[in-house]
């Protein structure tokens, strides 16, 4: 008779929201892996409809603590589309600049804080600190420094109040950048040698054959704009998304689950992008991937946290770069006039593509709005990984495989609140 | 910036608390989430009470902001709701210098690293100020868009009251 085992996290640790995960075995056989997500439904898009089409940015917003410049810009670029309008190149680069600080606390609160205990076995930040104290003095002020870019641009530091839909309330003065400048290089070199001690972690040998999807710009690392690509072919501009994806309802989550139309699960997120856009990463950033070891096409998921340590740091880069370059403009934000629009909008969240379609009328109502944030797209693929990861390491004791499987659904810094907007695992192997 | 460039400053900044204040009282919470807003509203209610050399500020919880906030703060208290399972309205005082704080008090937290961790963690680093106090008020509903239940509005008069009696007390030693 084949034994059974089940693997069951009720609630998992370090990630934000509420969702638990079951594996259940028989014998060498796994038989199901689920993230069983159990956030209650939040209907933000609900709550936009009949709404201004200028409240989309701080009704989108509320939808999470951690990117909610995610949210922002995606629903800011519909809306400017749609309506036909673009903001000039300093305006662009101040929106870039205040993402890259969105970018820099996230990426720091999960590699330092919520994911490098995982590789060295510690239960949390606590313990890590105590053999660690430097990493994580280091990690929270690079976090810090993130922050300070939000807190600057957006007014403060969560769900920020100086952005609006064709700029900024108000623009900051070159001087007011320049305070930063001093700060951010100290990030740039935390960043550094954030990469080179995460590169050090011991990393499982797993690999998958993933489809990773990333936004992609001629001129710059993807992150405010860009058309959808993939490593498997797709080119797509971002009005055609609902042509090549799709979400559909399972019954262990509240979250809709993505994937691509007859092709199934994806990946978004730093690893996707690192692999997708590595040639538009800063001569630095790229300087310190090579040093580190970290080349594309990487397909291991434990190394996306090396990824975001890339990511990091290139977001310390531009943020110079953009400083650097700033002239404060005129205006502090475009004049438009709605109109009836079917628009879209998609951006690079810290965990991925958020992407945006909004109907409005000619009076700047909202009439229809859908949303698909980066952790409903990696739901699919986290679960394809559990899977593929239990069936390798069947030898591993059930605690042991447990807690790798908690890492497994980590490397992708799943947001559930952002997704139904929670953890809890479990193996079976009854 | 070469990759051969070895990192070499480590030194952490330091910004003073704002005025001369040095004791912080930080109210957390979600103000739409039923019971979870009741640090936020003792919060609100402490500001009209001209305390001495008391900085208040309202906070969602996230640790990292936290330990930023009371870094130069010789006496922090934290005022946030709880759920424990005990009967709602319930006080809990604990001193994080000498009693550990129990992550399940706090645990709605954005990606789990909230109030306990942020305790955990800066006690750990030696983060902590000097004397560093939460109270915690057991909630009742946690729902979003409900009001504070009638038993935790009675326990914020409580803590409220409590929270006057020790800034008065360290304002005065202070």
């Amino acid at each position: 008779m084949k034994s059974k085992r089940t693997i069951k996290v009720n609630y998992l640790a370090r990630v934000e929201g509420e969702g638990g995960l079951t594996v259940k075995l028989r014998g060498d056989e796994v038989l199901d892996a689920k993230l069983n997500i159990f956030e209650p439904p939040r209907f933000f898009e609900a709550f936009l409809r009949g709404r201004n089409y200028s409240e989309a940015p701080d009704i989108t917003a509320r939808i999470c603590g951690i990117c909610p410049m995610a949210y922002m810009m995606s629903s800011i670029q519909a809306m400017e589309r749609g309506f036909g309008v673009s903001v000039d190149r300093q305006l662009h680069a101040l929106r870039r600049l205040t993402y890259c600080g969105e970018w820099i606390e996230s990426h720091v609160l999960h590699m330092s804080m919520l994911h490098a205990p995982d590789f060295l076995g510690y239960e949390d930040v606590v313990q890590l600190a105590a053999d660690y104290p430097d990493i994580v003095q280091l990690a929270l002020q690079l976090k810090k420094v993130g922050n300070e870019i939000i807190t600057l641009l957006g007014g403060r530091e969560i769900h920020p109040i100086n952005i609006k839909v064709g700029g900024f309330y108000k623009a900051p003065t070159k001087q007011e950048l320049y305070s930063l400048v001093d700060r951010i290089k100290w990030a740039r070199d935390a960043a550094f040698e954030t990469v080179r001690w995460v590169a050090t972690l011991p990393f499982p040998d797993f690999e998958q054959d993933y489809e990773f999807v990333a936004l992609r710009h001629p001129e710059e690392y993807a992150i405010i704009e860009g058309t959808l690509v993939s490593n498997k072919g797709l080119d797509i501009p971002i009005e055609e998304f609902e042509n090549h994806f799709q979400e559909e309802h399972v019954k262990h989550s509240t979250s809709l689950q993505a994937a691509i139309k007859e092709r199934g699960p994806y990946c978004v997120g730093p690893l996707a992008r690192f692999n997708l856009n590595f040639d538009k990463l800063s001569p630095v950033a790229q300087e310190v991937a090579h040093d580190v070891g970290l080349e594309p096409e990487c397909f291991n998921p434990f190394k996306s946290i090396i990824a975001r340590g890339i990511e990091t740091l290139y977001a310390c880069d531009e943020s110079l770069r953009i400083i650097q370059e700033y002239e404060r403009p005129e205006k502090p934000s475009v004049e438009l006039r709605p109109r009836a629009t079917l628009t879209y909008g998609c951006t690079e969240a810290p965990r991925g593509i958020c992407w945006h379609r909004y109907q409005v009328d000619e009076e700047g109502t909202i009439l229809d709005a859908r949303i698909v944030p980066p952790t409903s797209q990696n739901q699919k693929v986290i679960e394809s990984d559990l899977l593929h990861f239990v069936k390798k390491n069947l030898d591993l004791p059930t605690d042991r495989l447990t807690w790798m499987c908690e890492q497994v659904v980590r490397n992708y810094d799943p947001c559930i609140s952002c997704s139904c907007h929670f953890l809890k695992l479990k193996i079976d192997r009854a | 910036m070469s990759v051969s460039r070895r990192f070499v400053d480590l030194k952490i900044s330091s910004k003073s608390l704002k005025s001369k204040a040095n004791i912080l009282v930080i109210g957390v919470g979600n103000e739409y989430r039923g019971d979870d807003a009741v640090g936020p509203y003792i919060a609100r209610k402490l500001k009209t009470k001209g305390l001495p050399r008391t900085l208040i500020e309202i906070q969602n919880g996230e640790g990292t902001l936290l330990m930023e906030s009371w870094r130069n703060a010789h006496t922090v208290i934290l005022l946030d709701a709880v759920n424990s399972g005990a009967s709602p309205g319930k006080i809990y005082r604990f001193d994080a210098h000498h009693q550990p704080i129990p992550s399940r008090f706090f645990n709605c937290s954005t990606h789990g690293f909230g109030v306990a961790e942020a305790l955990g963690l800066a006690n750990r680093l030696k983060r902590l100020p000097p004397c560093a106090l939460i109270y915690g008020i057991e909630g009742k509903t946690f729902e979003a868009g409900a009001m504070l239940s009638p038993e935790v509005e009675r326990a914020a008069e409580d803590v409220m009251e409590r929270v006057v009696e020790e800034v008065c007390k360290r304002g005065r030693i202070y």
